[in-house]
């Protein structure tokens, strides 16, 4: 790989050397994980391999899971409840799958703000931003199908809802409904290609987080200082950094156990914390649930899609131009996968050449504001769409899409950074003093 | 302190404002403390059994079990009865079976039958289909100290009646000030003193609901114990694991660091 210059494989033996002119496996191998790494990363660049960890995690379970599951509208229900019952240690990967998806988002949501944060996105790690919300798009599709598997009310109402959501698209959106459920309404035919592309769906993002892997392997990773790495010589960058291995795999691992004694509690003590009563209801398309709300992790968004109602002046402006193709129905709908859009494409929405959050003094500010806003939000997407809800779900909505299409371009603008170390190296002394001789 | 790790560790979860908003809900719940709460507990296997009780002689006359094995009632962690006492308890069922076309005494092989009545909801999964506990202001974090509180909804709605009655388009409902909308088309299933308990306890209305309760809860989750050792091993393990990793970590960063100075 290019980019930071660094040792190589080298092969030694005689069987190393056949192995390596007729596959590099090796060497791949041993220049991923001796990638050189900056040395001043912070907590906040653990999470990573905790996403890898979920990702592991939730192929393994729900290969098991997928031998005793039976996708039936007659037959799924009670396919889980043998699961929980009969299955060896069912109950155990039933629970770990289903709280696995929420450490899985939990994580992915601080690895998005860090980002967002530290300036992650900005060249020339532009790709791997787009590829990581690709790969959060993917989350976020099998998440919702995955819901939809065990066939409780929830999860039947949380599908028509939301594939609801494909009908408000003028014109084509019915076609589009019917295209997607195979049929008129959410039954076995939705129920069996949900099955199918949920055991497909985490493959693809498997494919995904290797291409996200191999992007930022070739610009090296981005640093609490946002300060490159010195490429002029390998003396220089391996002042400013350290192998992966053993120095990031032992700290992150060390994370993740912390990370999974508080999972192991939620799972052994509290597995239906997180989960919703009423999907341990078998589905009945007679009786619609009082509340329906999504799993925690999609509530953000649900709230700014809930938001824009027909009496915002916006909504009732975009009717008036539109003659009425677009309605509160559809701007919703345009509003909530526009505010994922909108995070996509902030490497080209920011324009101050400061990477790191950390030099910039209005930047912080108006960043905090945004990651307790998106908390509000999360809160008000499980609150019933009535005032005040409503009202702060709206001042919600128009903070987040005002962020990032209006905050961040003139931030980059008005605001006077502060001075930047020059080097990664002159970060971590100023933190960690000089360096004992290293013991052999 | 695992209650206490436990709470810390979740506030940021918490925080985030999921929470079991709807099913159960505007009724008045009572907190009850059950033995099989917390980290820690465990199910009584007497109450279960007195809950089995109250299911057979009361509940079952309407309401089903259908995905309970008749078997698991021998399982250890639940009410634990003798083998001979599961297939003599099995035999007053009787469930069709497609291959004689016809209906036999159950196995314990086979499940508890259906519900009776068509308008009887199934229990099985009752105490964890209904949250007795929201707030405050919809977050659910009074479910981390109290549990979801499926149980204390069950025990609510069996004393929570108050002997008012309406009709409504043909159907009597009663008043229950445990029941959301506070009308419920139940008939007061349970008084007091409507079964004898074998083991000399006082068939309270009281004692009643919360026996059935925890045998509902048992019914719901019959590998709850199971569950919370394997967590516990898993937190202990885990935990152990982190310290050696902490100590790990130091140690390989040490000569990179060296003495800090801020």
């Amino acid at each position: 790989m290019s980019g930071i210059p660094h040792d190589h494989y080298e092969p030694k033996t005689g069987a190393e050397k056949w192995l390596h002119r007729r596959l590099p496996i090796v060497g791949l191998l041993y220049d991923t994980l001796m990638i050189p790494t900056p040395k001043n990363l912070n907590w906040w660049w653990i999470w990573g391999i905790v996403l890898a960890f979920c990702l592991v995690l939730q192929i393994v379970t729900g290969i098991v899971l997928a031998m005793h599951y039976t996708p039936h509208v007659d037959l799924a229900f009670a396919s889980v409840e043998h699961i929980m019952r009969d299955v060896n240690a069912g109950h155990m990967l039933r629970y770990l799958h289903g709280n696995g998806a929420s450490l899985f988002f939990f994580a992915v949501y601080i690895h998005i703000f860090r980002g967002l944060y530290y300036g992650s996105y900005k060249a020339p790690r532009e790709i791997t931003w787009i590829v990581g919300m690709l790969i959060y798009l993917c989350m976020m599709g099998t998440a919702f199908m995955g819901y939809v598997l065990p066939w409780g009310q929830m999860s039947f109402w949380g599908a028509t809802v939301i594939t609801g959501l494909f009908g408000a698209i003028p014109f084509i959106g019915d076609a589009l409904q019917t295209w997607l459920l195979g049929g008129p309404a959410v039954d076995n035919a939705t129920l069996n290609r949900f099955f199918s592309l949920h055991y497909l769906l985490p493959f693809v993002i498997a494919a995904l987080v290797v291409v996200h892997i191999w992007a930022f392997h070739t610009t090296g990773n981005n640093n609490p200082t946002g300060v490159e790495v010195r490429r002029t010589s390998k003396a220089d960058a391996e002042k400013d950094t350290l192998p992966f291995w053993p120095y990031f795999v032992i700290k992150d691992v060390f994370a993740l156990a912390v990370i999974l004694v508080v999972f192991f509690a939620i799972v052994g003590f509290m597995p239906n914390y997180l989960g919703h009563p009423d999907n341990y209801i078998e589905a009945n398309p007679l009786v619609t649930p009082a509340h329906i709300v999504p799993e925690w992790y999609f509530l953000p968004f649900y709230a700014i899609l809930r938001a824009f109602t027909s009496d915002v002046w916006v909504v009732m402006f975009a009717s008036w131009i539109t003659g009425g193709i677009i309605n509160a129905k559809f701007f919703g709908v345009l509003a909530m996968f526009g505010s994922i859009i909108v995070m996509a494409l902030v490497p080209w929405l920011d324009t101050s050449s400061v990477r790191s959050g950390r030099f910039r003094p209005m930047f912080k500010w108006w960043f905090w504001l945004m990651a307790i806003d998106f908390v509000v939000l999360m809160w008000c997407g499980a609150q019933p769409a009535e005032p005040p809800y409503s009202t702060i779900s709206l001042i919600g909505s128009a903070y987040w899409f005002a962020y990032f299409l209006v905050i961040l371009p003139l931030l980059g603008i008005i605001e006077k950074p502060e001075p930047q170390p020059e080097t990664i190296e002159e970060d971590f002394k100023a933190h960690y003093g000089k360096a004992e001789t290293p013991a052999e | 302190m695992l209650k206490k790790l436990a709470i810390t560790a979740i506030a940021a979860l918490t925080l985030s404002g999921t929470a079991a908003l709807a099913a159960g809900g505007e009724g008045h719940i009572e907190d009850v403390a059950f033995s099989f709460e917390g980290p820690f507990g465990t199910y009584d296997q007497n109450q279960l059994q007195r809950g089995l009780q109250v299911y057979t002689e009361v509940c079952s006359a309407c309401h089903g079990l259908r995905y309970v094995p008749l078997r698991t009632l021998g399982d250890e962690g639940g009410p634990h009865l003798p083998e001979d006492q599961v297939r003599a308890y099995a035999e007053n069922y009787e469930v069709f079976d497609p291959e004689l076309d016809d209906y036999r005494a159950a196995l314990a092989t086979d499940h508890f039958p259906v519900s009776g009545d068509p308008n009887a909801p199934d229990l099985s999964l009752m105490a964890k289909a209904r949250a007795g506990f929201h707030g405050p202001y919809g977050t659910g974090i009074n479910q981390l100290f109290k549990g979801i509180g499926g149980p204390e909804y069950i025990v609510s709605i069996l004393t929570g009646y108050t002997e008012e009655t309406k009709e409504e388009a043909g159907t009597l409902f009663y008043e229950n000030k445990a029941f959301p909308g506070g009308w419920i088309a139940m008939a007061p299933p349970l008084y007091g003193e409507d079964v004898e308990y074998a083991d000399g306890t006082e068939a309270t209305l009281h004692q009643e609901a919360e026996d059935i309760a925890a045998f509902l809860m048992w019914a719901a989750e019959p590998k709850m114990m199971d569950r919370k050792q394997a967590g516990l091993t898993g937190v202990i393990l885990l935990t152990v694991l982190s310290v050696l990793l902490y100590l790990t970590n130091k140690r390989l960063w040490a000569p990179v660091k060296g003495r800090k100075t801020s």
